[in-house]
């Protein structure tokens, strides 16, 4: 039975207000464009290009390095500066393509698009796939990939994580507002792929006027559901979304095509009806600049590569000193200190914040409240995995299902004591998981 | 580089505004009824004692943190909970010195050598009140004072005498300074329910099973007003609301904390029908307390999508 929600979760200010209201402008980069050859999961993607060539939008500069990769285009035009290492929003330093945006935006000849009757479900998939799409909700699994399970037959949901329920986030919001009919094309063409499948429009509640319009506008499609979930975080979860949806539950070892369903983000399924229908590999990427520092909140559409730099100027630039800069929500999102990273795929919003309520905290001893118990959507005990991962003791880690924590952050958000309890998990864990792959 | 000053750390960005120290400042506003009613039924000995307890908890967390080159702590106020805990805890007509030994042995002993705030396996006030009630047991144990004499009502109950339910319930009876008003604590159990401090799944299992037991083993059968005086008497509800529910000793798992109320709702019978003191529940709940991690170790939740998402 589906419930339409899980069990858990917490309910942190949401912030939405800032930029909910703001429709999505355009933004046309001007400074040097960096795309990291790696902004999936798998391997990373092969430049086609060298220094000193000249692309064009669209052509595309990597190709996919092997069969869990993904290919990057180039979103503007100009000269192959360098290919070296950059550093990204998490961090660290990755090889990237460096190209001199010449202004002209000029574009490839795009080839013909097929009629859509024509195609066949591996037409599909090669177009999504040669368009560079990966999950833009942030885990960045190449998308094609994802639409080959083993046995397609048994999938009977695809369902659109419509939930956005990371704090500020506003850009898919105003995606399902300004460009619904995109997103039920996309999932239309998703929907084409698989014969037993229907597909569920996944909404929280808290955006009511999207349930209404997408309700409305897939009033006679019989295969296309609009349900609304409780708002709450991690409501956008995976697996929490399918358990919310369709009463099933997987742990993390399983695929979610275990259950039967897959799983896309509005921009995803938006970046599908692109590069099938209009017949145009992933270039933008919507993108929230947000934050109590900020003085213009905006919601913009962005040429992947451009830098973040460039957005806050566009956004007005700061309104007070910021503290702590976040690529992505504050619950999940990174923290950056260097402003020159690219967007990237699987960014999803600049949030500035001019108060970092981390740094002002001190964690302090553990009173064993249980209040992490209550918040995990994991069903495991924080307190006690983040005990045992300060200790390395990462046997009974792994015993009491330290890998089964999904690093939403609700047990750091709700503990009193403001103990880093995901920080230690999420440490563990990949320890764990490193020791397990070998 | 803009990295002059930007912080960066692990996700999540954001806290929720509840610390250690509100908790507990809610816990001290939900004891306030209870130790309001202990001083109006009492008089100025109980302010006087409850202030000793307070007092010298506090001190000694101060102190000892002091000498041993350890952060200050005392402002999370976890002290004042115990303090106030212990001298609710006290017979009104006790002497001030035995508030101190109480308030120095709950922090000292039973919870700074063990490592401090989260590391206590007991919980200090009802450790301190047993370490009193075995050194002390004539003034522990008597509750004569100005107001009352002669046995408490739970006492009477046991030797077969007739108690007045409406004075058990409203407090105007002998006993500890503030167990006696079973209206004054729960009003402050109801701050600490709606304010989330705390929920009903311990304090429900202990009284219900509890009340179950006294039903079944009580010689009385199902007589509500036997029922009730069992209920309303001794620190039934002062413990089943703020001792048996104190975070850093009761099992942190839910379910474990299900049959930690169970066993302290059974244990608490046994101690009471019969044991030889009419009382039971101090008892009873560090004798819970002592099972905690055998409790937690097996019933460890299951996880998401391996049969534990609904729970």
């Amino acid at each position: 039975m589906a419930r339409m929600t899980f069990v858990g979760g917490v309910h942190p200010y949401d912030g939405k207000e800032l930029s909910k209201a703001k429709r999505i402008r355009d933004y046309e980069p001007v400074g040097d464009m960096v795309y990291p050859l790696s902004q999936h999961i798998g391997a990373p993607a092969k430049a086609l290009v060298k220094k000193g060539d000249r692309v064009l939008v669209g052509q595309m500069i990597a190709e996919a390095g092997g069969f869990v990769s993904a290919p990057i285009c180039s979103t503007v035009s100009g000269t192959v500066k360098a290919i070296e290492k950059h550093r990204v929003v998490t961090g660290e330093e990755k090889e990237s393509i460096i190209i001199e945006n010449d202004g002209l935006f000029e574009e490839i000849d795009w080839p013909e698009v097929p009629d859509f009757e024509s195609l066949t479900r591996e037409d599909k998939i090669k177009m999504i796939a040669d368009a560079g799409i990966i999950g833009m909700g942030g885990a960045g699994f190449p998308t094609s990939v994802k639409l080959q399970p083993k046995e397609p037959d048994k999938i009977d949901y695809i369902i659109v994580n419509c939930a956005e329920c990371e704090p500020y986030l506003t850009s898919d919001y105003r995606k399902m507002l300004e460009e619904p009919e995109k997103l039920i094309g996309g999932l239309k063409v998703s929907l084409s792929l698989f014969d037993n499948a229907r597909g569920i429009l996944a909404i929280e509640d808290n955006k009511p006027d999207c349930i209404e319009k997408l309700k409305k506008m897939t009033a006679d499609e019989p295969k296309i559901t609009v349900k609304a979930l409780k708002t709450k975080y991690p409501q956008g979860s995976e697996r929490h979304l399918i358990y919310a949806t369709t009463g099933r539950a997987i742990n993390s070892k399983m695929l979610p095509a275990d259950a039967g369903c897959i799983v896309n983000n509005v921009d995803t399924v938006i970046a599908i009806y692109n590069a099938v229908i209009e017949g145009r590999p992933l270039m933008y990427r919507i993108v929230t600049v947000t934050g109590d520092a900020i003085n213009n909140p905006c919601n913009f559409r962005v040429r992947i590569g451009t830098n973040y730099s460039e957005l806050i100027e566009a956004a007005g630039g700061f309104s007070k000193k910021p503290e702590k800069i976040i690529s992505g929500g504050p619950m999940m999102g990174f923290a950056i200190f260097d402003l020159d990273v690219p967007i990237t795929k699987a960014s999803s919003a600049l949030l500035c914040l001019s108060k970092d309520e981390v740094s002002s905290s001190e964690p302090s001893a553990c009173i064993n409240c249980g209040r992490c118990v209550e918040a995990c959507p994991g069903r495991v005990v924080p307190k006690l995995l983040a005990e045992l991962a300060d200790r390395h003791d990462e046997e009974n880690f792994v015993r009491l299902n330290g890998l089964e924590c999904c690093e939403c952050g609700s047990c750091s958000y709700v503990c009193p004591a403001k103990r880093q309890l995901t920080h230690s998990i999420k440490s563990m864990r990949k320890i764990a998981l490193s020791h397990k792959k070998k | 580089m803009n990295n002059d000053l930007m912080n960066v750390s692990s996700n999540p960005h954001v806290r929720s505004k509840t610390g250690t120290q509100s908790i507990m400042l809610l816990v001290v506003i939900a004891l306030l009824p209870a130790f309001g009613f202990g001083v109006y039924n009492f008089g100025i000995k109980a302010l006087i004692l409850v202030a000793v307890t307070v007092c010298s908890s506090v001190l000694t967390e101060f102190i000892y943190e002091v000498l041993m080159k350890k952060k200050v702590t005392v402002s999370d106020l976890s002290a004042v909970v115990t303090g106030l805990l212990l001298g609710l805890n006290l017979p009104p007509n006790a002497p001030w010195w035995i508030g101190l030994i109480g308030g120095v042995f709950a922090i000292l002993v039973v919870k700074m050598l063990f490592g401090g705030l989260g590391q206590n396996f007991m919980n200090p006030a009802l450790g301190a009140r047993c370490f009193l009630v075995i050194s002390y047991t004539s003034i522990m144990t008597n509750f004569d004072c100005d107001a009352y004499s002669g046995p408490t009502p739970l006492a009477a109950l046991k030797a077969g005498e007739s108690v007045d339910i409406m004075n058990m319930i409203t407090g105007h009876i002998g006993g500890t300074i503030g167990e006696t008003s079973m209206i004054a604590i729960v009003l402050g159990a109801c701050l600490l329910l709606l304010t989330g401090v705390i929920d009903l799944r311990i304090p429900g299992t202990y009284i219900v099973s509890f009340a179950i037991f006294v039903m079944i083993f009580g010689g009385h059968g199902f007589d509500p007003a036997y029922l009730s005086a069992h209920l309303a008497g001794g620190g039934l509800m002062l413990g089943a609301f703020f001792m048996a529910t104190d975070y850093v000793t009761r099992p942190v798992t839910k379910k474990g904390q299900y049959i930690y109320g169970l066993f302290l709702g059974i244990m608490t019978g046994i101690f009471r029908l019969f044991g030889p003191s009419a009382e039971g529940v101090s008892y009873a709940i560090i004798l819970g307390n002592l099972l905690v991690p055998l409790i937690e170790k097996f019933t460890y939740p299951k996880a998401f999508g391996m049969g534990g998402e609904h729970i």
